[in-house]
């Protein structure tokens, strides 16, 4: 090797913020805007922080809301990695190894924004140090939201350090050793379909709500993050190949497309024979859905919203089931943003919020989020981006010169 | 109640075997540091009101770390007990007693509601708003009343927010609240073992342990709980000054509560406040190991259902006919 004073762990991280942090100004723009939506979404916290959750459009009936939803629909982003890891690891897949990378950077993005959701939606949140193990009490096994704690942290870390590990030996111009990190690829092929089982567990496992105790829950979840995760993913590799010159094999797109399109068509009929269940024959359980789909006793909040929703999940799918263009980007961005909002909408509150209303006792309330909770909710999607920004930046830069050096 | 529920609730008194104190102690260390910037704001939101007593300071900072309600020894439940006394004569000159009063032996409360009887009047509502300190801002209340159309035994069904003269005919009315179930899905949902079932049967809120996850609130079949969206507030001329650690005494913004069978009273052998203020005496409530109670009595002799027995809840809360 040419470099013979080895650099250490500390001028990797200076060298990888410096990558992180140079550009273009349209680059410091975009960076800059994104801190702008972040102190937006800090000032609001602060203000719910000091006030209390009550300024927030939550109520002792619907007592989730928008915090929780984008919580579910993330980790399901977070899942989705996997798409990509699968592939390029088990089936050796050339193509996928280029990009994979970029959806752990993602992963790791939507787990922060998943563990900030969490955070946000807390009555006391300096009292979360009660849920530290070994400091705090952990009800587990007892509740399904310590084993959620549990898998969305070892998620984070497993997709933290592999890349890591990786990009630490390429910046090094090493190549890293096999099995140094390919068991940690295996285990968190497994850990990805445990986080969003974990999670739908979470809503199955409540008897007291009809809505969700419905064991195609899990299996929903996963369909529906296999879908719209990969989406993000999709937005996120176009948005590099239109700015950036790193290169990016078209057939990429169409692999993914081909995921998309299975796991999209699987979500439908799910989804198709969950409507079925609720309308076929029509019992006391069906309250949810009616007042989700059609609305119940004058309130019918997210009457439109679901309509959109199913909307564009069957827009983007048909869009990239038959696509004329054969992978034109632009196209490709529009059928991405309409699957993804689709599901983001239906998982999102178009899951949670229904299996609130009408409440155990029958009554029907209408939930509409706050200006504070929008804020403090777009804060945190400008966070997520933020991190894959700063991630997939340095990544990239390293991973390219390896290449050169490599091939040269 | 069968022995192993009754092993469940029992509390663990020490949980780190002396071995381990080193790591609990640096634990404890780091759990100082990162926690002290949230502590500070926890404890002195006032940073734009007076400065706060170096004593209360302390009190607040110790109540901060102090542990969950069950591990606690009885030297450091009458600590607390101590503490949010001073507190409450420092903060608004408040006299109070808060006890941490254990359950009584050999006691296992259950309630019954006469569905014949009750008129409707309310003031179960009223009074379980005053004896418990509940939230005036929210206009929070432990018990709902339905105005129930004739041949309908569900409270979905009934109405909830009647405003008008009281009985109606043709109309009979059914209380519902906390049913303190057996097999609670609440206390299984909690992440932090914030809530449980004590030995007498009462399901308990540690209202300081509490992060406000609202899990339980989502896993409750009977909407049996409240939260704290804001902070709850009640009139100091109206505030009942007997409370118990587990009862009535001061919530805060951001933690869950609900019905306590009014433990401060029942542990001291009274009767819940809603039971006491009925006026049409539909209301019901006792010692259920007791073969001599009067709620046992209605058990044996009455026609008597629970609400979504499917769920195998076992709550402790009955209704009946006359």
């Amino acid at each position: 090797m040419k470099n013979p004073p080895e650099k250490g762990f500390a001028s990797f991280i200076s060298d990888c913020s410096k990558w992180a942090l140079t550009g273009s100004t349209s680059y410091k723009i975009y960076l800059f805007a994104l801190l702008v939506i972040i102190g937006t979404g800090v000032w609001a916290y602060s203000h719910q922080f000091r006030e209390g959750l009550i300024v927030t459009g939550m109520s002792n009936i619907v007592s989730w809301g928008l915090y929780i939803s984008n919580f579910t629909f993330f980790v399901g982003v977070a899942a989705a990695a996997v798409m990509l890891i699968l592939p390029a690891y088990v089936f050796k897949d050339e193509d996928f190894h280029e990009v994979v990378i970029i959806g752990e950077c993602v992963a790791v993005g939507a787990l922060v924004m998943c563990l900030l959701f969490i955070t946000v939606d807390m009555g006391g949140p300096q009292r979360l140090w009660h849920i530290v193990p070994g400091l705090g009490l952990f009800n587990w096994p007892s509740s399904i939201l310590t084993w959620d704690v549990l898998v969305l942290n070892g998620y984070l870390a497993l997709n933290t350090l592999v890349p890591l590990y990786i990009l630490y030996c390429n910046y090094h111009n090493r190549k890293p050793v096999g099995w140094k990190y390919r068991p940690f690829i295996f285990l968190s092929i497994f850990w990805a379909v445990s986080i969003h089982m974990v999670t739908a567990f979470l809503y199955e496992g409540l008897p007291a709500r009809p809505f969700w105790n419905n064991p195609l829950l899990g299996p929903r979840f996963l369909a529906s993050a296999f879908a719209a995760g990969p989406a993000v993913i999709m937005m996120v590799i176009i948005a590099i190949k239109e700015t950036t010159s790193y290169p990016i094999d078209p057939i990429i797109f169409k692999k993914l497309k081909r995921i998309i399109v299975i796991a999209a068509v699987i979500n439908l009929l799910m989804l198709f024979s969950e409507v079925f269940k609720e309308f076929y024959t029509f019992t006391h359980h069906s309250l949810s859905a009616q007042y989700l789909f059609f609305g119940l006793d004058g309130h019918d909040a997210l009457v439109p919203w679901i309509w959109t929703a199913i909307s564009l999940n069957i827009l983007g799918t048909l869009l990239f089931a038959f696509d004329p263009t054969k992978g034109n980007t632009k196209y490709l961005m529009v059928a991405a943003i309409s699957l993804f909002t689709g599901i983001w909408i239906e998982k999102g509150f178009g899951l949670i919020v229904p299996g609130f209303v009408p409440s155990p006792i029958g009554e029907v309330v209408d939930y509409v989020a706050s200006k504070t909770e929008i804020l403090i909710t777009l804060g945190i999607l400008a966070t997520g981006i933020l991190i894959v920004t700063m991630l997939t930046k340095p990544a990239l830069h390293i991973l390219s010169n390896f290449k050169m050096l490599n091939t040269d | 109640m069968d022995s192993r529920k009754n092993e469940e609730g029992r509390m663990k008194k020490e949980e780190h075997p002396e071995g381990k104190s080193t790591r609990r102690s640096f634990l404890e260390g780091l759990s100082i540091a990162a926690a002290a910037s949230s502590a500070s704001l926890a404890t002195g939101c006032s940073l734009n009101s007076l400065p706060e007593s170096k004593e209360e300071f302390g009190l607040k900072w110790e109540e901060y770390f102090k542990k969950n309600y069950r591990l606690m020894t009885q030297k450091e439940k009458d600590d607390t007990v101590e503490r949010l006394i001073k507190l409450a004569k420092l903060n608004d000159n408040q006299d109070l007693t808060i006890s941490n009063q254990a359950p009584r032996e050999k006691v296992l409360y259950g309630y019954a509601f006469n569905i014949t009887r009750c008129e409707g009047f309310m003031d179960c509502v009223e009074a379980c708003v005053k004896e418990n300190n509940l939230d005036r801002n929210a206009k929070t209340q432990y018990i709902r009343v339905f105005e129930m159309e004739p041949g309908k035994l569900d409270p979905s069904t009934g109405d909830g927010k009647y405003f008008h003269e009281v009985p109606v005919d043709d109309k009979f009315y059914m209380g519902v609240q906390c049913f303190h179930c057996e097999n609670a899905p609440c206390i299984k949902a909690c992440p932090v073992k914030a809530t449980w079932r004590e030995p007498d049967g009462i399901v308990v809120v540690d209202y300081d342990w509490c992060i406000g996850c609202r899990y339980c609130m989502a896993a409750c079949p009977y909407w049996g709980r409240r939260f704290n969206w804001g902070k709850p507030f009640v009139p100091k001329e109206e505030i009942t000054r007997q409370q118990h650690y587990l009862g009535n005494r001061q919530r805060m913004k951001g933690a869950m509560e609900k019905c306590t069978f009014c433990i401060q009273r029942t542990r001291q052998g009274k009767l819940p406040a809603c039971v006491e203020a009925c006026p049409t005496g539909s209301r019901v409530f006792g010692n259920l190991l007791d073969p001599d109670s009067e709620i046992r009595f209605v058990l044996k002799n009455k026609k008597v259902f629970r609400l979504k027995e499917d769920l195998g809840t076992d709550p402790k809360f009955w209704y009946f006919i006359d």
